[in-house]
C-alpha cells in the first residue's frame, strides 16, 4: 500500500530523523539532556518564547521556563489561564511510584502505556514519560495540590482501566482541576515576577515562519478585534486537542484545532489525525439541542458494574430486572479485566450491545453503570466519599438519583491522540515550533489509557520541553533586525485579515452552529468508533460539499472590531472542515483496526479488532500541499526493541 | 416550553447598557440554560440581529467561565450549581427570566453578559501560590499530610474562581475567593513558610483592585457553586490578623 489511493493522497519520503538519542533506553533521556546545549542563565532573559495555551502542558511549561529565566509571551482564548480545559479532567494521574508495593515500576508503566496504545507509539518517548512520572507527583505535592491521602498522611492511589496495579493519584473526582490550579498558580507567580506576559482572550490565527523557522504568531485580541503580531525566538503550541470536530464531545466549547491547523498549513506535519479516543463512560445524548457531552470519570468503573438487559427490547425499570436476566457483558467476555478493560474495548462493547437492541434509556443508546453492589459492600458513605461530586453532576444533568438507580452511560468523543508530529525534542517539522500536551501526537499511540493525559501534559511542560528547547534557543536565536516589517510577517497578517473579511462577507442563510452540527454527525457516523472504506470515501465527499456550502452560505454576524463570538466560532469551524477531511483520509489509509478504531475490514474470527503490524506499524505524518491538493503521507516506522509486540487481549 | 428573557445588552465597555426582551419557544425542560441561549442566538443571527455575548466553556460546572445573574441570583436559583449546569426543568413554562452580567466595580462589562475578571488573577499573582520551582520538589511522601488537613485543603481548593461571590456581595467583596485560597494553601504543611506573606499580599491586592470589605452577610456562600463555606472568611481574617504584627517581609 505504498502509493496514492484514488487520488486522496500521495506517498512521500519516510520520516527517519526523530532525534532519538539511541543507546540503552534507560539512559536515552539523560543522554539527550547532557548533549543539549545550554543557555547561560544570564542570557536566558534575552530569549523569548511564545506559548499558545495555558493548560497543564502550556501552563507548566511557561511557569518552568519563566522560573529558569526566559521571557515568555503566553496566550489563551479564555478570560483566565485557570480555565483551560485540563481543568475538567476528573479521574487521576498515573505515576510509577510503586507506593502500593504491587509490582509497579517505570518498566511496567512503560509497558502498560505502549501496550495500551496498541503498539502505535514510540518506545523512547513513552519510556521517558514513565521515567519522569514520579517527579510530577513530587512537584504537584510541593505546590500544594491536595491529593487524596490515607489516614497515615501518605498519598492514596487507585486503579484505572487497562492496568492491574494501583498507580493513579487523584484529588476526589477533580484531579485535573487541582493539577491545573497548581500550574496556574506557578504561572501567575511568574507573571508577578515579570518573566511571563500573559495575554488572555487572545486567539492564535496564524504562524509566522521566517526563513524556514517558526518565529512568531498573529493573534486576535478577542475583545477589540485587533490583530497583533508577536515575534520570538521559538514558538510552543500547547493548544489542546480537536475532539470538537465531532461537534458533540466532552471537550469544552472553545476547544479548537486552529493553532495546530494553521501551523500545519505552514509546514508542520499532522500525525495520526484519525486517532480520536472514544470514552466509554459519558452521559448519553438526551436531545437535539445538546451542546456537549459530559464525561463521568472512568474511575467509576472501579466500583460500578456495567450491564444491559439480557433480552433485546426489555424496557423495564432496572430495579425490576432480576440478576438472571442481566448481562454483565464486560465481566462475561473479559474476565481478567472485567469492567476495567481499556476504553476502546469498553466503548465498542457498549456500542455492540446497543446496536443489538439491548441498549437502555431514550433511543436505546445507553448501558447501565450500576453501583448497587458496591453500595451494599462498602456502604453509601464510602461511595459518596469516592465519587460524590460525579454522582451529583449526574443527578443534575439527568434528574435521576444514581445512588438508587443505575447510571446510564454511552461512549463519546473525548481525547485526540493525533496532533502535530514532533520528534524526541517535541519539535515539529517546522524548526523552532515545539508542540506539547494533547496538541502533539506523541506518547499515547492509537489509544490513551486513563490517567495518562495529565501525566503527558505535565511531563511535557514541567520536564521534557524545558530540557530540550534550550538546545534550540542556544543555537538559533531570532536574527537581529527582524521585525514586524518582515515580508513573512506582512504575509501572515494579510492572510488573517483576508480570511476574517471573507468569513464576514458571506452573509448567508445558515448559522455557524448548524454547519458544525452537520459536520460532526458526518464524522461520528463514518469516522467514529467503526470505519470502513465505503463510509470514509462517502464522508470525504460529504465534507467537501458541506465545506463549499459553508463558504457560500454561512451567516457570520457583526464586525471584526468587537467582541464577536460568532466570528470566533466561524473561524474554528472553518478549520475543523479542513481537518475533518484529513481525518477521513488518514482513517482511509489505515486499513487495520487498532486502538480506539475498528476498521470493519480488519477483524479476527471472534470479531475482535485485528491489527496489521506488517503494514501499519507506523506513524502517519501528513504534509499539507495546498488547498484542494492531496496531502503527502510520510511514514515514521515504529520499531519495538524493548517490548514484545503481541495481539492485545484483555480476556 | 416558552420562556421570555429580559437580557442585559451593552455593545462594549464604554457604552450604556439596557435590558432587551426576547421570547424563546419550542424548548425542552432537558435543555440547559445556556443551550436555551444558544437557540436564541441562532435565531437572532438568522434574523440579522446581534447574538447575545456570554462567557461559557466547559459546560460541566468546573471551568468557572460562565457568569450569569439569573433573576437576581448569581448562577440562578439552584444551589451548588453553575449557570451551565442549570436546566430548564427548574423553570416553569411561560416564565419571565432576567439575565444580567456579574455586577462589581472591579469586573467591568466587556459586552452584554461578558465581564473582565482579570482582577482575580492579579490577586493570585500577588501571592496565591506556594513557591516551588520545577525540579526542586522533595519526594512526595517525605511530608505526610494528615487526611483531615488534606480534606480541608481540598474543600477550599474546590473554588472555581467564577466570581459569583463578588457578584452576590452587596459590598462587592471577593473575600470568599480570598478565603478559599488562603485556607487551601494554609491547611497544608507545604504552605506554611509563606503563609503570613501570602495573606497580607493577597488582601492588599484585593483592596487595590477595588473589591469591598466583608461584613459577614453570607450572600457569597449562598450562591457559591463550589460550596465554599463562610468559615473560610474567618480563616482569612485569622491569618491576616496573625500575620499583621509579623509583617510581610519574610517573603523577599
Amino acid at each position: 500500500m505504498g502509493g496514492a489511493m484514488n487520488g486522496y493522497y500521495a506517498g512521500g519520503d519516510p520520516l527517519v530523523d526523530t532525534k532519538d538519542p539511541g543507546g540503552p533506553i534507560t539512559e536515552r533521556w539523560d543522554k539527550r539532556r547532557f548533549e543539549a546545549k545550554l543557555v547561560n542563565p544570564a542570557n536566558r532573559r534575552k530569549r523569548t518564547v511564545i506559548i499558545i495555551g495555558t493548560g497543564l502542558a502550556g501552563g507548566s511549561a511557561a511557569a518552568t521556563l519563566g522560573e529558569a529565566g526566559y521571557q515568555l509571551k503566553v496566550f489563551c482564548y479564555q478570560d483566565s489561564a485557570r480555565r483551560a480545559h485540563s481543568i475538567a479532567a476528573q479521574g487521576g494521574i498515573n505515576a510509577a511510584k510503586d507506593y502500593r508495593n504491587d509490582g509497579d515500576s517505570v518498566q511496567r508503566l512503560f509497558y502498560d502505556t505502549v501496550k495500551g496504545g496498541d503498539y502505535r507509539s514510540r518506545e523512547s518517548n513513552v519510556y521517558r514519560l514513565a521515567q519522569v512520572s514520579a517527579a510530577i507527583i513530587d512537584q504537584a505535592v510541593a505546590q500544594g495540590v491536595p491529593f487524596a491521602r490515607e489516614y497515615g498522611g501518605l498519598l492514596d492511589t487507585r486503579s484505572f482501566g487497562g492496568v492491574q496495579v494501583s498507580r493513579t493519584f487523584y484529588a476526589r473526582g477533580q484531579t485535573g482541576q487541582q493539577l491545573l490550579l497548581g500550574a496556574y498558580q506557578a504561572l501567575e507567580r511568574q507573571v508577578a515576577s515579570g518573566t511571563v506576559e500573559l495575554n488572555t482572550r487572545h486567539e492564535m490565527l496564524e504562524l509566522v515562519v521566517i526563513d524556514g523557522r517558526a518565529r512568531g504568531v498573529v493573534v486576535r485580541d478577542m475583545v477589540t478585534g485587533a490583530f497583533e503580531t508577536h515575534l520570538a525566538d521559538a514558538v510552543v503550541l500547547a493548544s489542546g486537542g480537536y475532539g470538537n470536530a465531532y461537534y458533540l464531545s466532552t471537550n469544552a466549547m472553545g476547544c479548537n484545532v486552529s493553532a495546530t491547523w494553521r501551523a500545519h498549513r505552514k509546514g508542520a506535519y499532522f500525525a495520526n489525525p484519525c486517532y480520536t479516543q472514544i470514552h466509554p463512560t459519558c452521559i448519553p445524548v438526551s436531545g437535539e439541542h445538546q451542546s456537549k457531552l459530559t464525561l463521568m470519570s472512568e474511575s467509576l468503573r472501579n466500583d460500578g458494574r456495567i450491564w444491559v438487559p439480557a433480552v433485546a427490547g426489555d424496557t423495564r425499570d432496572p430495579a425490576l430486572i432480576p440478576e438472571a436476566e442481566r448481562d454483565y457483558y464486560l465481566e462475561r467476555t473479559y474476565p481478567a479485566f472485567g469492567n476495567l478493560v481499556p476504553r476502546d474495548v469498553a466503548s465498542r462493547a457498549a456500542k455492540q450491545q446497543c446496536d443489538a437492541g439491548r441498549g437502555v434509556g431514550p433511543g436505546g443508546l445507553g448501558v447501565y453503570l450500576d453501583f448497587a453492589d458496591a453500595i451494599k459492600r462498602l456502604g453509601r458513605e464510602t461511595i459518596e466519599e469516592k465519587y460524590g461530586n460525579l454522582f451529583d453532576m449526574y443527578a443534575k444533568i439527568t434528574d435521576e438519583d444514581p445512588y438508587s438507580t443505575p447510571m446510564r452511560i454511552y461512549p463519546a468523543i473525548h481525547y485526540t491522540m493525533g496532533g502535530l508530529w514532533v520528534d524526541y525534542d517535541l519539535e515539529s517539522t517546522v524548526p523552532g515550533l515545539f508542540v506539547i500536551g494533547e496538541a502533539n501526537f506523541s506518547d499515547h499511540g492509537a489509544n490513551r489509557l486513563g490517567a495518562s493525559a495529565l501525566m503527558q501534559g505535565l511531563a511535557d511542560g514541567y520536564f521534557v520541553l524545558p530540557g530540550t528547547i534550550g538546545d534550540y534557543l542556544a543555537t538559533n536565536p531570532l536574527p537581529a533586525g527582524i521585525d514586524a516589517t518582515h515580508p513573512a510577517v506582512l504575509e501572515a497578517e494579510a492572510a488573517v485579515r483576508e480570511r476574517t473579511a471573507r468569513l464576514l462577507a458571506v452573509n448567508g442563510s445558515r448559522t455557524v452552529d448548524s454547519f458544525h452540527r452537520e459536520l460532526g454527525s458526518i464524522l461520528w457516523e463514518y469516522c467514529g468508533m467503526e470505519r470502513n472504506e465505503e463510509g470514509l470515501t462517502k464522508a470525504i465527499g460529504l465534507i467537501r460539499e458541506l465545506r463549499e456550502a459553508f463558504w457560500a452560505d454561512v451567516k457570520v454576524t457583526g464586525v471584526n472590531e468587537e467582541l464577536n463570538q460568532s466570528l470566533e466560532r466561524a473561524g474554528r469551524v472553518a478549520d475543523f472542515f479542513e481537518l475533518a477531511e484529513l481525518m477521513c483520509i488518514d482513517a482511509l489509509h489505515r486499513r487495520e483496526s487498532c486502538g480506539a478504531h475498528f476498521r470493519t475490514e480488519s477483524r479476527t474470527p471472534e470479531g475482535e479488532a485485528l491489527r496489521i503490524d506488517e503494514e501499519y506499524s507506523h506513524v502517519a505524518a501528513w504534509e499539507f500541499t495546498g488547498d484542494g491538493a492531496p496531502p503527502i503521507l510520510h511514514r515514521e516506522h515504529l520499531g519495538f526493541e524493548h517490548i514484545k509486540v503481541q495481539a492485545r487481549s484483555y480476556k | 416550553m416558552k420562556i421570555t428573557l429580559r437580557i442585559w445588552r451593552q455593545p462594549d465597555r464604554d457604552a450604556a447598557g439596557s435590558m432587551a426582551t426576547y421570547e424563546v419557544a419550542g424548548i425542552s425542560p432537558d435543555m440547559s440554560f445556556l443551550e436555551m441561549l444558544d437557540v436564541l442566538n441562532e435565531e437572532l443571527a438568522l434574523a440579522g440581529g446581534d447574538p447575545v455575548a456570554f462567557d461559557h466553556d466547559c459546560r460541566e460546572g468546573i471551568c468557572g467561565m460562565c457568569s450569569l445573574v439569573i433573576n437576581g441570583l448569581a448562577h440562578g436559583p439552584e444551589a451548588l450549581t453553575t449557570a451551565c449546569q442549570l436546566y430548564l426543568r427548574h423553570f416553569t413554562d411561560g416564565q419571565v427570566i432576567d439575565v444580567e452580567p456579574w455586577r462589581a466595580t472591579p469586573f467591568p462589562v466587556l459586552k452584554d453578559l461578558v465581564v473582565d475578571r482579570g482582577a482575580l488573577d492579579r490577586i493570585v499573582a500577588a501571592g496565591g501560590y506556594i513557591s516551588a520551582p520545577t525540579g526542586a520538589a522533595p519526594e512526595a511522601h517525605s511530608v505526610p499530610v494528615p487526611r483531615k488537613d488534606a480534606e480541608r485543603a481540598f474543600d477550599a481548593a474546590a473554588c472555581i474562581g467564577c466570581g459569583a461571590c463578588v457578584a452576590a456581595c452587596p459590598n462587592g467583596s471577593a473575600s470568599l475567593f480570598l478565603g478559599a485560597k488562603i485556607t487551601h494553601l494554609g491547611a497544608l504543611p507545604q504552605g506554611q513558610p509563606e503563609r503570613d506573606a501570602r495573606a497580607l499580599a493577597m488582601v492588599e491586592q484585593h483592596d487595590a483592585e477595588g473589591f469591598g470589605g466583608c461584613s459577614q452577610i453570607g450572600e457569597c456562600t449562598a450562591v457559591c457553586p463550589a460550596g465554599i463555606p463562610l468559615d473560610m472568611i474567618s480563616q482569612l481574617n485569622h491569618d491576616v490578623l496573625t500575620a499583621l504584627p509579623r509583617g510581610k517581609d519574610q517573603r523577599g
